[in-house]
């Protein structure tokens, strides 16, 4: 063990961003024999970068967070953070911090990324001169917004134009000033970047393109802006109150320089595929890093480098031979996407191009000599077609006759570059590197579903843009494989639960027999009987034990309990939000003494009480009842609970109200029949005490309102839930809740989670956004009014059970005697009764205990 | 099957409960004293099947515990079936047999609708061993 520790390889790396921190999750996953230092210049460890402007849409750093010094300390990783590296001694193998720390190597990591570059302009360093790069970036910018009425963002390139959207955000009139003749000139040809400018100028951006500033003069405070820009030419000068530079990036290769590594021409530490500087000893990643002169600006390229300098760790060395740079993304919600040689430079090559000025659409294609290959393509306005492009030139495909039939919109669509014909080695996920081998694979290894084929490979889980492709592969494969998808819900209707759902609010059906007569076929079964009993209580909300419905209800439901192992049942009274009275514990207590239950605190705070026979329910919720409790649903596929912390009431802490809105959520949607259960919480502050983030949905306190979080999971399939909306006041957050559980209620497959149902809706996160909060569907009225209907016809199911005789009368064990189960037999175990196991039947040394 | 099988009668007809007692298209449980002792039966009640009542014995053999009663009933393949709430085997209403697993079978009965009277006609017990196979030629 000594020995051990003393022959580990002492890693440095330096800088935590994106690229630094992806490269320790490899190292510490090859499980080299390593000992790693982590030593970041800024003050918190790795976040994304990616999507730094959610900051401004009510992402927290710690939203944006992609570690914890707690999660590196626990995994045995030494971090420093707000310390930077100033000095690499190269004969001591050491480097030297600000704060003069030195720490010893075997091996160097740099990991420094870069800065952005800000042009020498006179009066750039003014206080309201700002770039776009860090959290604390974002943090002055913000700042300087609150009293700006005007924002200039110097650089039109992809950063230039994030950067345009978040002081959009922030309710700044909005210019974007670019030297260069047009918008993303790097990725864009004239026309595309054209259309793209047009665009933006209708979302109310003053674009000023071939337009060098000269100065910055800072105007007298009398004047109702801080500066005034003055450029070349005889352009009108412009006031403003806030300036953000981002006119490209720089190297951060200062390091290197000062300890003589090689340094590109044009900046950044070169590199070879291995990922090793000029000094073997010491590696350089991401965008600090320069491999045949060229500096790769993106995080996937910068992922790849990091996973093969990992990799010269180990005994499987991999390389690194550049990337491809095509890139899809949203600039200010208008889709732009640019592969390959985007903006045809090449000699020889030849081009198609299609633009619809009535829709804003351009699409260029960029294709070989003999028109038999795709060399580029640039898309503005619509992306839809980018997947399919992408493979054809990441893959060499050969195109089809007319290759203009794949952007001209035609009455047929057009022609679909079939999964089949993607090689194995197709990369289909570029965010996590999954191929189509890998998605046939893990088909093969028995995922029969796109939901399974993600949890699996983690396709499509970075930005869900390869979902539509994934989908089809997922699709072909099975079809391949002769594996049909039969998606009826059982043999006795041919239809989806979401089919049913519409066939019986279409036709008002009322019951089961209706129903199968009008729709199936047979006599139902235990899969289809209780779906239906939940999509006709999720429409007509009748009492579960109707004589019609009650045959049609899952034990737990038909005897309103939950079962347990030897046929006893368990009883869970509604505790709303998790606040109960001294006095009402009291009864729960009685009751437990009274008829020998066993109690336990369940995870969503309330008290369980087990071991009640058949015949003791109706008299226990009698007493229950009586003391002002209420069902809570436990056995139902309904909404079960809503935790809550103490909030604004107790915590010291707190920001809202968390414990009284819990409350009012749990009793608004107590009783709502739906696909699965529906769990939920609501905390008072980002500590998130209640775990919202874990429910189907989540709600958690900002200073202003409520953040929503949708779709989240805990048990068997964890799932973090998706930041829904930001900074809702109370009547919205409520709105948009109503919606969107009964718009799964309508849709999702029987038994399927929020989280599921979520990861296989056509569209995602954005998709529902659009239905719930643009409504897009035109459904959102009546969504609403459906669930003021169950909100309006909330009864109690065990108060109208225990005040009708006939329903009562269902709970008797035996139809013909007062007796009890005899099977039923308890043990002592810690002061109370459990099921004996079949070991101590067995024994028979068990004295039955009643 | 070849097992030749005899039955000897041992109790006469019992009156176990009033068609009142049970439930349309779900079932009960009624206790029998019986000559080996109490049984519990859980009685199904299909009104628009021919016969309409079906009784198995209430212990489910893999779920262990005495709760068949308490199933869904429905049909799968045009076989009457009981599923356990349990673990959500389904038994034949007709055979006792267990679909899922045709090792396991639960007893079953004969009952009758008599004057809105469920009656379980005589109790037999074989006197020949069946064979695993062979179909319970009780009814």
């Amino acid at each position: 063990m000594l020995t051990n520790q003393m022959n580990r390889t002492k890693v440095v790396v330096v800088g935590n961003g994106m690229v630094g921190h992806h490269y320790v999750e490899q190292l510490r996953n090859l499980n080299a024999n390593c000992e790693i230092v982590v030593i970041g210049g800024e003050p918190r460890p790795a976040y994304d970068r990616v999507h730094l402007s959610e900051y401004f849409n009510g992402k927290t750093a710690e939203d944006l967070a992609l570690t914890t010094r707690e999660h590196y300390e626990a995994t045995g990783i030494q971090a420093h953070f707000g310390d930077e590296v100033l000095a690499i001694d190269r004969e001591q193998k050491q480097v030297v911090t600000r704060g003069g720390r030195r720490f010893d190597y075997d091996k160097l990591v740099l990991a420094t990324g870069s800065y952005p570059f800000v042009p020498p302009i006179p009066g750039n360093e003014h206080k309201r001169c700002l770039v776009y790069r860090t959290i604390d970036d974002l943090g002055a910018i913000k700042a300087n917004a609150a009293d700006s009425k005007i924002g200039v963002v110097i650089g039109g390139g992809l950063l230039g134009l994030e950067c345009a959207n978040a002081l959009l955000n922030l309710g700044l009139e909005v210019h974007v000033i670019e030297f260069a003749p047009g918008l993303m000139g790097v990725q864009l040809d004239p026309g595309g970047s054209g259309m793209l400018r047009r665009k933006i100028e209708e979302l109310g951006v003053s674009v000023h393109t071939s337009t060098a500033t000269q100065k910055i003069e800072v105007l007298p405070d009398s004047d109702p802006h801080h500066l005034r820009m003055v450029f070349a030419d005889s352009e009108e000068p412009l006031d403003t109150d806030l300036i953000v530079f981002s006119a490209g990036i720089r190297p951060y290769d200062q390091l290197a320089r000062e300890s003589d590594l090689r340094v590109g021409d044009r900046g950044g530490v070169v590199i070879d595929h291995h990922c090793t500087s000029s000094d073997p000893d010491i590696y350089a990643i991401g965008e600090c890093a320069s491999l045949g002169n060229f500096i790769y600006g993106l995080v996937a390229p910068g992922y790849r480098m990091a996973e093969a300098a990992a990799s010269q760790l180990s005994d499987d060395k991999v390389s690194f031979t550049g990337a491809d740079m095509s890139t899809k993304l949203k600039l200010l919600g208008v889709d732009v996407g640019a592969i390959g040689d985007s903006t045809g430079r090449a000699d020889g090559v030849q081009e198609y191009v299609y633009s619809n000025a009535k829709e804003g659409i351009y699409k260029r294609l960029v294709v070989s000599a003999d028109y038999s290959r795709l060399l580029g393509a640039v898309l503005v306005g619509d992306c839809t077609d980018y997947d399919m492009l992408l493979q054809y030139y990441l893959n060499e495909i050969e195109l089809p006759e007319m290759p203009e039939s794949l952007i001209v919109p035609s009455s047929d669509g057009a022609p679909l570059l079939g999964a089949g014909a993607l090689p194995m080695t197709a990369t289909v996920c570029s965010c996590l590197n999954v191929s189509k081998g890998d998605i046939c694979a893990s088909i093969d290894n028995g995922c029969c579903s796109v939901a399974d084929v993600k949890s699996e490979t983690q396709a499509s889980t970075g930005c869900g843009g390869c979902a539509a492709l994934l989908k089809s592969i997922v699709d072909d494969e099975m079809l391949s494989r002769g594996m049909t998808v039969n998606t009826d819900i059982c043999e006795h209707f041919s239809y989806t639960r979401q089919d049913l759902f519409h066939l019986i609010k279409v036709g008002e059906i009322k019951s089961f027999d209706a129903l199968i007569e009008q729709h199936g076929q047979g006599l139902g079964c235990d899969i289809c009987k209780p779906a239906v009993a939940s999509i006709l209580a999720s429409l007509w909300n009748e009492h579960v034990l109707q004589p019609e419905h009650a045959p049609l209800q899952d034990t737990n439901d038909r005897y309103m309990a939950n079962i347990q192992k030897n046929g006893t049942y368990s009883v869970v009274p509604r505790i709303a939000g998790g606040e109960i009275t001294p006095d009402k514990l009291i009864v729960l207590g009685e009751i437990g003494k009274q008829y020998n239950l066993y109690t336990k605190i369940t995870g969503g705070q309330r008290i369980d009480l087990f071991g009640a026979r058949l015949e003791e329910l109706p008299e226990i919720w009698g007493t229950l009842s009586e003391a002002g409790f209420e069902t809570g649903h436990a056995y139902g596929k309904a909404l079960r609970t809503v935790k809550s912390c103490v909030g604004t009431s107790w915590c010291r802490y707190g920001q809202q109200d968390s414990t009284t809105m819990a409350i009012f959520i749990e009793n608004r949607y107590k009783g709502l029949r739906s696909p699965h259960k529906i769990k939920s919480a609501v905390s008072g502050c980002t500590r998130e005490c209640a775990e919202a983030q874990s429910k189907d949905f989540g709600v958690i306190a900002t200073e202003t309102g409520w953040n929503l979080y949708l779709g989240g999971n805990g048990g068997m399939k964890p799932r973090h839930a998706d930041l829904f909306a930001t900074d809702l006041d109370d009547e919205t957050l409520i709105k948009y809740i109503d919606r969107y559980l009964m718009f799964y209620v309508r849709t999702a497959d029987r038994l399927q989670r929020t989280s599921v149902w979520l990861d296989n809706l056509e569209g995602g996160l954005e998709y529902l956004k659009e239905v719930v909060i643009e409504d897009r569907l035109g459904l959102c009225a009546e969504l609403e009014q459906q669930m003021e209907n169950i909100v309006g016809t909330y009864q109690c199911e065990w108060k109208a059970a225990i005040d009708d005789p006939d329903k009562k009368k269902q709970f008797r064990q035996f139809v013909n005697s007062d007796k009890q189960d005899s099977a039923v037999v308890l043990v002592e175990e810690r002061k109370q009764l459990r099921p004996a196991t079949d070991e101590e039947l067995d024994d028979n040394m068990i004295a039955k205990v009643s | 099957m070849g097992t030749t099988t005899t039955f000897r009668e041992v109790s006469a007809s019992t009156v176990l409960c009033t068609i009142d007692d049970l439930i349309e298209n779900a079932g009960v449980c009624a206790l029998f004293d019986g000559p080996n002792g109490e049984e519990q039966i859980a009685l199904y009640y299909l009104p628009a099947q021919s016969p309409s009542v079906y009784a198995l014995n209430n212990w489910d053999p893999l779920g262990k515990a005495n709760v068949l009663s308490r199933g869904i009933l429905g049909s799968l393949n045009n076989t009457l079936v009981v599923a356990s709430p349990l673990y959500k085997q389904h038994f034949s209403l007709v055979s006792g047999e267990c679909l899922e697993d045709s090792t396991v079978k639960v007893k079953t009965y004969d009952v009758d609708v008599i004057d809105n009277k469920i009656v379980l006609q005589g109790q037999k017990e074989a006197t020949a061993s069946l064979s695993l196979d062979s179909p319970n030629s009780a009814a």
